[in-house]
């Protein structure tokens, strides 16, 4: 690595953001959590978190948002795949971001329809027995959850799969590897980091998902994103939320460091280690 | 598209069916002469003329269309020579440390981002309306462009640009002429999904904003306890439609132009 | 790279197009001159919007619509501020809380001559004195939305109705604590406004004995619930049964007998409006005996505005399930601002019992 980092003013606007609008506003999050309701500082706030309340609704958090990630990664990767062997791969890649344009909120509303007792789901079910509940299940939460999500999967997954040197699907079939093989010890290794964008960018953002939560799983699923909301926007007690959003922060990197590059340099040209 | 076997392409229309399946519904409503999203009694086109009659609505549109596309054009700009930067720092403590604070906007649920945000514009004394929202709609975009593009940086061959330099190319050159068109794919990925999250946002966008400048979704979340209108399933057809011929022509002309200069490689 | 500078033009290219188009409607849409401005800050859809076009000409008077979807967003920009928002309309426990706050200023009276037109019923509640500070605007009850074309002849006259064991997963509950609680503090004939630690926690046990009957527990969906008959039965609000009886007339609406909230949304002067004194003509205005039929008929909810009754449908006004007689009034509590600490313990016994739901 001999080449020396790019000019410094390039970096300036980046810096400048992470000054104003990420140190800031974590700043004042921290400091927020150290008040109570009343405008007394304390150290209840972390007490409380530990109840048993917050602390049953950190882990239900983390499974709904482990499920989630582990489906999307299931559904985006075939997906991402064979997307990289269609003709008008950019467009049809296209294609996947363009549904996300649209309100979600609408599109959530349009979820109830079709999970309702007398939408279209129901109505295929119908002919084979009794209508069933689909909405305000766990089933309906995930679903949804993971239709929201897995563009941000496809993406860097299709991104990492599409550069790959075809030269090397050749080479490893020429030594003899299946394709199943092929896949597991050349391809899959070389799209890592792309699978590693994508867990930061669906696993993270599932541990604080608050919309759904409410109109998809009837409360009955409660993430740590609803329960800030709550505290932020019903409550009132900023301190309490903001308490939340310090245990979301410290979650959130631990997964970064899990998730992290272990060093940098070309998985194409460097991976000898 | 030879290539694809059955099962391949089964897979991939199931997922495309699904992926549009919600939109189809709303827009099958757009045309009920029901006025609500639960039965559905007869075909009609009012709820179309309601939205060209309803000028405050297309303002809104208007609006919604430039934040997002100028704060994706721009968290894009600074998000990608953010990346490039980290990329380049040699201390890894360092990077992993500008990483967590690079992603903390991502997990921060939207009120606190709104919050907090409004309490910064309000203590500097920035007036609320475009300039607050387009400022915030940059801020929470950048991460994710930084997420799409590092895989791209990460598997660029060092030995490329080392190369390049030892060719004599100056920085600029290496910057626009080596590492850009190599990373290009993530700068797309990390635009549109910073296009994703503007039009998407609610919570942190109604906080920073005042003085009659709203967007789209302000508008739809603060209908929701007296009923959202077909107008606005009527106006979301619309937007779809024009977005999908949009995309779909832009991709064609696109390659259409440049098809005897190019061959393959970097497409998009 | 030359492809992104291209993209990148392209782009800045369409949003200068698409300001020009801005400018050219707001020009267009401009239909006064020179006249003043006031904003109004409201719930979507809480307006007739013919009212706001007709003001604006009677008075040449250009106002700025704002929606906000809770009290509490609401609050926290007017106590921002960074906006001039002339009118607001919060109800009326967010009334107490902007009070305390300093977040108001004082109606003046004398500006207000139609003021008259209100019931005096609806005038000068705990919650603001002599209306110094605001002026009703809807108002409503709390109670259980039925379906009977789903039920088996279930009726709701009282809360413990919502217990019968045959209504597995048929109740829907508005996702809001003091309600929720509210429901279980009523059916074990408590004060809605009980601060007695004891009192809510054997509240918040009985609901959590609900469990099973529990749907789900969503906020305004709940309307589009109802509508489309995916629920049966559902607690809440007066102006959200009238929304699904609009469209689904098998709907009915009951307000237990063991009581309930009696609610308010009332029209305030921010403490950060530009113009007060336009602010003053559009309260007048709203408050005129067919503006406010008008107004009515458009939201659906009960008006306060008695001149405004006589000119709308007997069908309407006799309707004794929103315009409930003097003593089924009686037995309704409005909300107290409880505080903030106590507001904390209603939430976190809401959180415990949907965290409990599930089981």
């Amino acid at each position: 690595m001999k080449t020396k980092a790019p000019r410094f003013y390039y970096m300036i606007p980046y810096y400048l953001w992470i000054v104003l609008f990420v140190v800031a506003p974590i700043a004042l999050v921290v400091y927020y959590s150290f008040f109570n309701i009343t405008g007394d500082f304390t150290f209840s706030n972390y007490q409380n978190f530990f109840s048993s309340v917050y602390f049953r609704m950190t882990l239900s958090s983390f499974w709904y948002a482990f499920l989630v990630t582990l489906i999307t990664i299931a559904i985006a990767y075939p997906t991402a795949y064979w997307l990289t062997k269609t003709k008008n791969k950019q467009l049809w890649l296209l294609l996947i971001i363009i549904p996300s344009w649209i309100n979600l909120l609408l599109k959530a509303y349009a979820f109830i329809g079709i999970f309702g007792l007398y939408g279209p789901v129901n109505k295929v079910i119908s002919t084979f027995g009794s209508r069933q509940q689909i909405l305000f299940t766990d089933f309906s939460f995930i679903f949804v959850a993971v239709y929201i999500f897995i563009p941000f999967m496809i993406l860097p997954i299709f991104n990492s799969l599409d550069k790959l040197n075809p030269a090397l699907f050749d080479a490893s079939r020429d030594l003899g590897a299946s394709s199943w093989v092929t896949f597991r010890r050349v391809i899959f290794p070389l799209t890592l980091n792309g699978v590693k964008s994508g867990i930061q960018a669906v696993f993270i953002p599932a541990l604080s998902l608050f919309v759904i939560t409410r109109l998809i799983s009837g409360n009955k699923v409660i993430t740590l994103g609803t329960a800030i909301e709550q505290q932020f926007l019903v409550t009132q007690n900023w301190g309490m939320g903001s308490t939340i959003a310090v245990f979301l922060i410290l979650f959130m990197i631990i997964v970064m460091m899990l998730t992290g590059q272990k060093d940098r340099g070309g998985a194409i040209s460097g991976k000898t280690k | 598209m030879g290539k694809l076997s059955k099962v391949a392409k089964l897979y991939l229309a199931l997922v495309f069916f699904i992926l549009y399946a919600p939109i189809f519904y709303l827009i099958f409503y757009s045309f009920n002469s029901g006025g609500t999203m639960s039965s559905y009694e007869g075909f009609t086109l009012e709820h179309y003329a309601a939205v060209f009659n309803d000028t405050r609505l297309i303002i809104i549109l208007l609006n919604t269309v430039i934040v997002a596309l100028l704060s994706s054009l721009i968290a894009t700009a600074i998000g990608v020579l953010g990346a490039i930067g980290i990329v380049f720092l040699r201390n890894r403590n360092m990077r992993n440390a500008v990483l967590s604070l690079n992603t903390i906007l991502i997990v921060s649920p939207d009120v606190i981002i709104g919050a907090s945000f409004l309490i910064l514009f309000t203590m500097v004394g920035v007036k609320l309306g475009f300039a607050s929202v387009l400022i915030s709609h940059i801020a929470f975009s950048i991460p994710i462009v930084v997420i799409m593009v590092l895989p791209k940086l990460q598997e660029m061959s060092s030995s490329l640009i080392d190369a390049a330099a030892d060719l004599g190319a100056s920085k600029r050159d290496i910057l626009t002429r080596v590492i850009i068109p190599y990373i290009k794919p993530g700068i797309f990925a990390g635009f549109f999904l910073a296009l994703t999250y503007s039009l998407d946002d609610f919570a942190v966008t109604f906080f920073v904003t005042g003085n009659g400048f709203s967007t789209l979704s302000v508008e739809i979340y603060s209908m929701a306890r007296a009923g959202i209108t077909l107008t606005i399933n009527a106006l979301s057809a619309l937007i779809f439609i024009i977005t999908l011929l949009l995309v779909v022509g832009y991709y064609f002309f696109n390659q259409r132009s440049r098809q005897p200069v190019e061959t393959g490689g970097n497409k998009l | 790279m030359k492809e992104i500078l291209r993209a990148s033009i392209a782009i800045l290219l369409i949003v200068a197009l698409l300001f020009y188009g801005v400018s050219l409607l707001e020009k267009g849409s401009a239909t006064t001159s020179g006249g003043t401005t006031i904003t109004v800050f409201n719930w979507g859809e809480y307006i007739d919007p013919e009212l706001i076009a007709r003001f604006e000409e009677e008075t040449n008077t250009k106002v700025i619509y704002e929606t906000f979807d809770s009290n509490e967003a609401m609050m926290t920009k007017i106590e921002q501020g960074g906006t001039s928002y002339d009118v607001a309309m919060p109800s009326e426990y967010a009334i107490e809380k902007m009070k305390e706050s300093e977040l108001l200023l004082p109606i003046d009276h004398e500006k207000i001559p139609n003021l008259k037109n209100i019931d005096p019923y609806f005038l000068d509640l705990p919650f603001d004195p002599g209306n110094k500070y605001s002026i009703p605007y809807f108002w409503g009850t709390v109670g259980i939305a039925y379906n009977p074309a789903l039920l088996e002849g279930q009726s709701f006259e009282s809360w413990n109705d919502l217990w019968d064991p045959s209504l597995k997963e048929e109740v829907i509950i508005v996702d809001s604590a003091r309600e929720a609680i509210g429901m279980g503090l009523n059916s074990l004939n408590y004060s809605l406004n009980s601060t007695d630690l004891s009192e809510l926690r054997q509240a918040t046990d009985k609901l959590k004995t609900l469990g099973p009957n529990v749907k789900a527990v969503i906020g305004d969906e709940i309307v589009e619930m109802m509508r489309r008959e995916e629920a049966a039965i559902a607690l809440t609000w007066s102006g959200q049964a009238a929304d699904m009886m609009f469209v689904n007339e098998n709907i009915d609406y009951s307000v237990p007998k063991e009581g309930s909230n009696l609610w308010f949304d009332n029209m305030v002067i921010p403490k950060t409006a530009g113009n007060a004194e336009g602010a003053h003509e559009f309260i007048n205005f709203m408050l005129e005996a067919e503006v406010a039929a008008q107004n009515t008929s458009y939201v659906g909810y009960s008006t306060p505005n008695q001149a405004a009754t006589e000119l709308m449908d007997a069908e309407v006004i006799e309707d004794e399930r929103f315009y409930p007689p003097e003593e089924l009034r009686e037995r309704l509590e409005v909300y107290k601002n409880l505080g903030p600490e106590m507001l904390g313990v209603y939430n976190e016994l809401f959180l415990e019992f949907k965290m409990d739901m599930k089981n």
